[in-house]
């Protein structure tokens, strides 16, 4: 499944439709077994990309992905980059509480993904759009 | 800091030239420094391949601990450091069996005499310095991998799944859990669940001395996750302290299953399951 | 855009999901399955979902809602199969998937709606005043 996925460099897809969240999800599954993952580690990052990618989707309006492998000396792990240029989170305290949703899903997307995860960091504003970034470290 | 190929030489052809005499004044003053631990025999052995692969190194040009060309001597020493440290020396033992060549080219040195005596001393040492710090760092390499195979060992060795009846697994919890344990036991005894065909799943904590806040959530987490997956866990063997630390936490239980012993628990699955066969038979009149 | 086969096995719908499914996907088999259930009169659905390596909230939303829908049409719903790695991540993600029946494996899950089935039945039985007196 890592054939064709060169290691060194960051994978880019865009995510414009329901196949391309697939897509991301098949991408960051390669990378996370590639950086040997544990097979929990791998799905929780696999099921937080699915998360994030579809909230591109669907409240940024389309965006990219790209992930990435980082390396701290000791550890390997992936790094997701998720970006929209929508309109923005407008109260980033609420969108991260269980339960909160302004679209009509579960709400637990942003809260549930950064629990699923190691580093998650968010930048929000209305001009330049959403940016999540995640990452996870093996053990 | 490599020894140049004038001063490479001069070492090899000090070492070389009165072989016997050095290994055996290295092999003493090593001796002495570690009281008997290890056998006079096996100790010329080491010194031995030690001095030849120096010698062997400085023959062929400047000797570079790093470069290829040392390869030889690295793999000497990191042999000598491999060995200590699984026969559990300290690190100072293992190093002065390096260092111990400073005192013997000192004394060699001396008596040789002549206009580059002082500067070969000083470049010899800083050889035998890096020599020493490799070594180090070797034996620490060793240790550390040694400590983090044992980790896991005991990891593998405490947290058996045993099969307690037909479609009943318990795991019983012995000693101190940490978060990385409680991972482990949940992932393997779910996994246990699936390959067992099993709806029934008893946690034994009887083993267990203390329950904080983080091990009870790993408890909870596994019992939520094995409902998800279709198979019911009960908790036994809850001590008294930990039942109180369990409610001065505020931890909630909830609907779980608790029972006093894991004969308790058995008893109730099997009753549990029993209640299940005998509703299947059709209950006529009320 | 791909369908996931409904195989009926007797009184039960079996479905075997075994491809990463968009969310298109995942909608349209909620509204597939409604149908069948309707068209069979099936009283059981059986999801089986051992060859999903995730479970998302959107798929979990899935699942939560063929399991009402069946249930306003008189069909139980289990779903079975969840790999351990997928249950962990869920408990974490903070999905309960409340209403929704589980088993282990596909057999597990005929046994449930069976049982679930034979309560029904018994329930009808006792209710039946005819049945009574023929009894006794």
């Amino acid at each position: 499944m890592t054939a064709g996925i060169d290691l060194g460099q960051p994978q880019a897809q865009s995510v414009r439709s329901d196949e391309d969240v697939v897509r991301v999800r098949q991408l960051v599954r390669a990378v996370a077994v590639a950086v040997k993952l544990s097979l929990v580690d791998q799905t929780k990052v696999v099921t937080a990309a699915s998360e994030l990618a579809r909230n591109t989707l669907v409240y940024g309006g389309g965006g990219s992905v790209e992930v990435t492998t980082v390396d701290n000396g000791r550890r390997k792990g992936v790094r997701i980059v998720f970006a929209d240029s929508g309109p923005g989170i407008a109260d980033l305290n609420l969108a991260m509480t269980d339960g909160y949703t302004s679209g009509g899903g579960l709400g637990l997307g942003l809260s549930g993904s950064r629990r699923l995860v190691d580093e998650f960091e968010i930048e929000t504003s209305p001009e330049t759009g959403t940016r999540i970034t995640v990452t996870k470290w093996s053990r | 800091m490599a020894l140049s190929t004038e001063e490479s030489g001069r070492l090899a052809a000090l070492l070389g030239g009165q072989a016997e005499r050095v290994t055996t004044r290295w092999t003493e003053i090593v001796t002495s420094s570690l009281r008997g631990r290890l056998s006079q025999a096996e100790l010329r052995r080491q010194v031995e391949d030690l001095h030849r692969a120096i010698v062997a190194t400085g023959q062929h040009g400047e000797i570079d601990l790093a470069s290829e060309n040392a390869a030889e001597l690295r793999a000497a020493l990191t042999e000598l450091s491999r060995g200590r440290a699984r026969q559990g020396f300290s690190a100072t033992e293992t190093t002065i069996s390096i260092f111990a060549l400073k005192d013997v080219l000192a004394e060699l040195v001396q008596e040789a005499g002549g206009a580059t005596a002082l500067h070969d001393f000083v470049a010899f040492s800083k050889l035998v310095d890096e020599m020493g710090l490799f070594t180090f760092e070797s034996f620490v390499r060793t240790r550390e991998s040694l400590i983090a195979d044992q980790a896991e060992q005991l990891l593998e060795l405490s947290t058996p799944v045993v099969k307690l009846w037909e479609g009943v697994v318990a795991v019983p919890l012995v000693g101190t859990l940490d978060s990385a344990r409680a991972q482990v036991v949940m992932e393997r005894l779910l996994q246990t669940l699936v390959d067992t065909g099993s709806p029934y799943a008893i946690i034994d904590i009887t083993g267990v001395p203390a329950v904080d806040t983080q091990v009870a959530q790993h408890i909870l987490k596994t019992v939520v996750a094995a409902r998800l997956m279709g198979a019911d866990c009960i908790i036994s063997g809850i001590r008294p302290q930990i039942a109180q630390t369990i409610v001065a936490l505020g931890i909630e239980f909830g609907d779980i299953a608790t029972k006093a012993s894991l004969a308790d628990a058995l008893r109730h699955v099997l009753r549990l399951s029993g209640v299940e066969t005998a509703r299947r038979q059709p209950r006529r009149g009320v | 855009m791909e369908r996931v086969p409904i195989l009926k096995i007797g009184d039960i719908l079996l479905v075997s999901i075994q491809l990463d499914m968009s969310d298109q996907t995942a909608v349209q088999l909620q509204e597939d399955l409604a149908e069948r259930i309707v068209d069979t009169g099936c009283h059981g659905v059986i999801i089986d979902i051992t060859a999903l390596d995730i479970v998302d909230s959107f798929v979990g939303r899935m699942l939560s809602t063929i399991a009402s829908i069946s249930k306003v049409l008189d069909a139980e719903t289990v779903v079975v199969g969840m790999r351990p790695a997928v249950a962990i991540t869920l408990v974490e993600l903070g999905l309960s998937l409340n209403g929704i029946r589980t088993a282990l494996n596909v057999e597990r899950g005929m046994e449930l709606i069976a049982a679930a089935h034979a309560d029904e039945l018994d329930y009808q039985l006792d209710d039946d005043p005819d049945a009574e007196t023929a009894s006794s």
